[in-house]
């Protein structure tokens, strides 16, 4: 079965990198759903949180490290760690039901981005949960436009901490 | 401190590698570097074409233990390095490439011979570098020494632009390595140890399979040693010929898709593997769910990723082979030598009942089986023996005794026809003073052949032995095995002159066509010693390998003749109170 594993993957920072970690899991066969990556804390290192589907995660996990420019692999419990991701929406908005749609975005912490005659903007930021939720209210009123950024992960610090905290994040 | 260029810094890097020999071709982009090598106490042989250095090196590499070195050029020099960079990757061959690239300021315009080295080799090697700064020439060559050798070996390329090269620098010595990423392991765990031997005291039907990891780290005694000890039968892998030595009463040979019936069984019965140094391939385990089906596996290799990547390894130890031979060994301390007399029985009962054979009749053509073992004889045993890829790889496997490490070489992962002649020449250029002997197909040496030029260019007197059986033979064997002998593309139908060829090259030509021109010719051979010599044997065609286990198929059932399959009961356990 195919399921869903979150790596955060510390890398050196140099050209080339991204592109050994994608043949990687590409040549052993294995789904990347996202890859999002970014400078980390110590310069020269940047960190890639890989979003990848795979059977079991032990050989994704070797394989990369195989990788000489892989320093450190852990993996993400989604319930021991902080997930973000951020969704660009474009949503039809005539004026007629602009307060409905508008109403929905503001439960949601969605923020206006860009207001047209026609549709409005917004920026979403939440775990991929809190994301799909929000697409699947406002998708009756037409999504004209989506983009998102593909999920970047933290490890809590305190373990078992309340669901309730990400709920709200 | 003196400028100098690249090149030169590149050159010198290579002999404070203590680089020897190197194996190239030169073109535009490696200009450079060819000319300060003109000077090097460095030796280079030019090959016919960059796929034969690179297996050169590979050859070399094998034969000597050290890092095998090649040299070419951008863009088809370099792409023609691909299929040896993939051999020594999947079998772990030590290799470091030098690939001459465009001037920095062609790199991505589809300039003339450019083609994108560092991202076509990615897969194929262990790591690879493109060096923009001549600053940095000296640090990547000693970094791709340090990973091609440490660890699980393998090979590494560094793409170098000619501007980098021609570029002037001060920086001629290399910084201390720091590779934050790289950490190979070769300590293994002192409780998986304690853990393994007591699997091994109380098992009643161990086997000790054994692979190429041992060769490369040089653990063949250990093996021995603890063979001996816990009086354990072993296996080996065909990368593991020489892991230990055929002839002592414990070996059973090689295992799998063409092993001794006695090796397979022994594995498929066995209650514990003792895996060391082996990666489970499929030319092995055959179904892997059916593979050793009442085994507890303890499984060592140097590569984390090799453990579990197959088959579940009930004792997982990472460490490189001969210290983690040692830990056993010590661990194992001054223990009773345990009673086997019965497993040991039922394995000589298969072996007694089930031998390799063929037929040769004195009239009748040569069985290129007969070739090996008379090549044997005639050598005492006494040579680095290659081979290619195919039947007659199998044959040399099963029908050579192979009593030390480092003296069979072959292409055992990727399966690489035309490997034999470039890797023979190799082999010899390293290990000058040995007897190089070729096994190849005509199929295969058709491939390569062009590096006879080579081996008589440069004076390396290899020897090859062309089973000629007008055929690709083992996809014939397929052919009529599982497609109704249906023949589609696999009769070479040419009728080539092999002794006029290579003497067309400068090598001397010889042939034998019954029986009994075999051993005079193999004498004929090995009495001349200036040039390569080739050797050509008109072999019986219809010649298949057996023992076979048909791919993807259980190892319960081996073939033993075309139309004999001895089959085991898969939960069936030899019954070990039998009598000899």
């Amino acid at each position: 079965m195919q399921i869903q594993h979150t790596l955060s993957v510390l890398v050196e920072d140099r050209p080339g990198v991204l592109a050994r970690v994608s043949l990687l899991l590409a040549r052993r066969g294995f789904n990347i759903h996202s890859l999002a990556v970014g400078p980390a804390r110590d310069d020269g290192t940047a960190l890639m949180t890989i979003v990848v589907e795979a059977p079991e995660l032990e050989q994704v996990k070797k394989q990369l490290h195989k990788l000489i420019n892989v320093v450190k692999i852990a993996e993400l419990d989604p319930e021991q760690s902080l997930e973000r991701e951020i969704m660009i929406v474009r949503v039809s908005a005539p004026s007629s039901r602009r307060g409905e749609v508008l109403e929905v975005a503001a439960i949601f912490k969605a923020i206006a981005v860009d207001v047209g005659p026609a549709t409005i903007a917004f920026q979403v930021t939440g775990d991929s949960t809190k994301l799909r939720d929000f697409l699947n209210l406002v998708r009756p009123y037409g999504i004209t436009d989506l983009v998102t950024s593909g999920r970047i992960a933290m490890a809590r610090e305190v373990k078992n901490n309340s669901a309730s905290l990400r709920a709200i994040g | 401190m003196t400028k100098r260029t690249g090149a030169e810094v590149l050159i010198t890097s290579l002999e404070s590698e203590g680089v020897d020999i190197v194996f190239g071709v030169p073109g535009g982009a490696i200009l450079p570097a060819y000319d300060p090598l003109y000077d090097s106490p460095i030796r280079h042989i030019l090959a016919r074409h960059e796929q034969g250095a690179g297996h050169m090196a590979e050859g070399y590499a094998w034969a000597t233990g050290k890092v095998g070195v090649c040299i070419a050029t951008s863009g088809p020099g370099a792409t023609n390095l691909v299929t040896p960079l993939a051999d020594a990757l999947i079998d772990s061959v030590p290799l470091v490439a030098i690939t001459g690239q465009v001037a920095t300021r062609s790199v991505g315009n589809d300039a003339f011979q450019e083609a994108y080295t560092v991202g076509i080799t990615m897969s194929a090697t262990k790591h690879n570098y493109f060096v923009t700064n001549p600053d940095d020439i000296a640090d990547a060559v000693h970094e791709a020494f340090h990973i091609a050798a440490t660890g699980r070996p393998g090979p590494v390329l560094i793409d170098i632009p000619k501007d980098v090269l021609a570029g002037l620098t001060t920086n001629h010595t290399p910084q201390e390595i720091h590779l934050p990423g790289y950490k190979p392991k070769s300590e293994g765990h002192y409780r998986k140890a304690k853990e393994a031997v007591s699997l091994i005291a109380s098992a009643t039907r161990p086997v000790l399979y054994v692979g190429g990891g041992i060769i490369k780290a040089g653990a063949h005694e250990e093996v021995r040693r603890l063979a001996e000890a816990a009086n354990l039968p072993v296996v080996t892998t065909l990368m593991g010929r020489g892991a230990f030595p055929d002839h002592h009463p414990l070996a059973l040979g090689m295992s799998g898709m063409h092993g001794t019936y006695t090796a397979t069984t022994a594995i498929q019965k066995a209650d514990l593997l003792i895996a060391i140094g082996v990666r489970f391939d499929d030319r092995v385990t055959g179904d892997p769910a059916s593979f050793a089906p009442h085994a507890k596996v303890i499984h060592a290799d140097i590569d984390p990723a090799e453990i579990g990547k197959v088959r579940k390894a009930d004792v997982p130890i990472v460490g490189d082979a001969r210290r983690v031979l040692g830990q056993l060994l010590d661990e194992w301390g001054d223990r009773e030598v345990p009673d086997r007399t019965s497993w040991l029985t039922v394995l000589d009962g298969w072996r007694r009942e089930y031998p390799l054979h063929y037929d040769q009749q004195p009239d009748g053509p040569i069985k290129p089986q007969y070739v090996i073992e008379e090549l044997y004889r005639l050598t005492g045993g006494d040579a680095i023996l290659v081979s290619g890829v195919g039947q007659h790889q199998m044959w040399a496997s099963q029908f050579w005794k192979f009593d030390e490490p480092r003296r069979w070489i072959n292409s055992g992962g990727l399966g690489t026809m035309g490997f034999a002649v470039p890797a023979a020449v190799g082999a010899k250029a390293g290990m000058p003073d040995e007897l190089v002997y070729a096994i190849d197909g005509d199929g295969c040496f058709q491939m390569t052949l062009q590096e006879l030029i080579t081996a008589a260019t440069e004076q390396i007197p290899v020897k090859i032995a062309i089973m000629n059986n007008g055929a690709h033979g083992m996809v014939k064997q397929w052919q009529e095995l599982f497609y109704s002998g249906r023949f589609s593309a696999t009769l070479l139908g040419d009728k080539v002159d092999y002794v006029q060829l290579v003497e067309g090259m400068g090598c001397v030509g010889l042939r034998a066509q019954t029986p009994e021109e075999v051993a005079p010719v193999i004498e004929k051979s090995l009495a001349i010693d200036d040039r390569p010599v080739v050797v050509e044997f008109v072999v019986d065609p219809d010649e298949m390998v057996f023992p076979m286990v048909r791919a993807g198929g259980t190892n319960d059932e081996v073939m033993i003749g075309p139309d004999t399959i001895v089959k085991q009961d898969p939960n069936g356990i030899p019954r070990l109170d039998m009598q000899p």
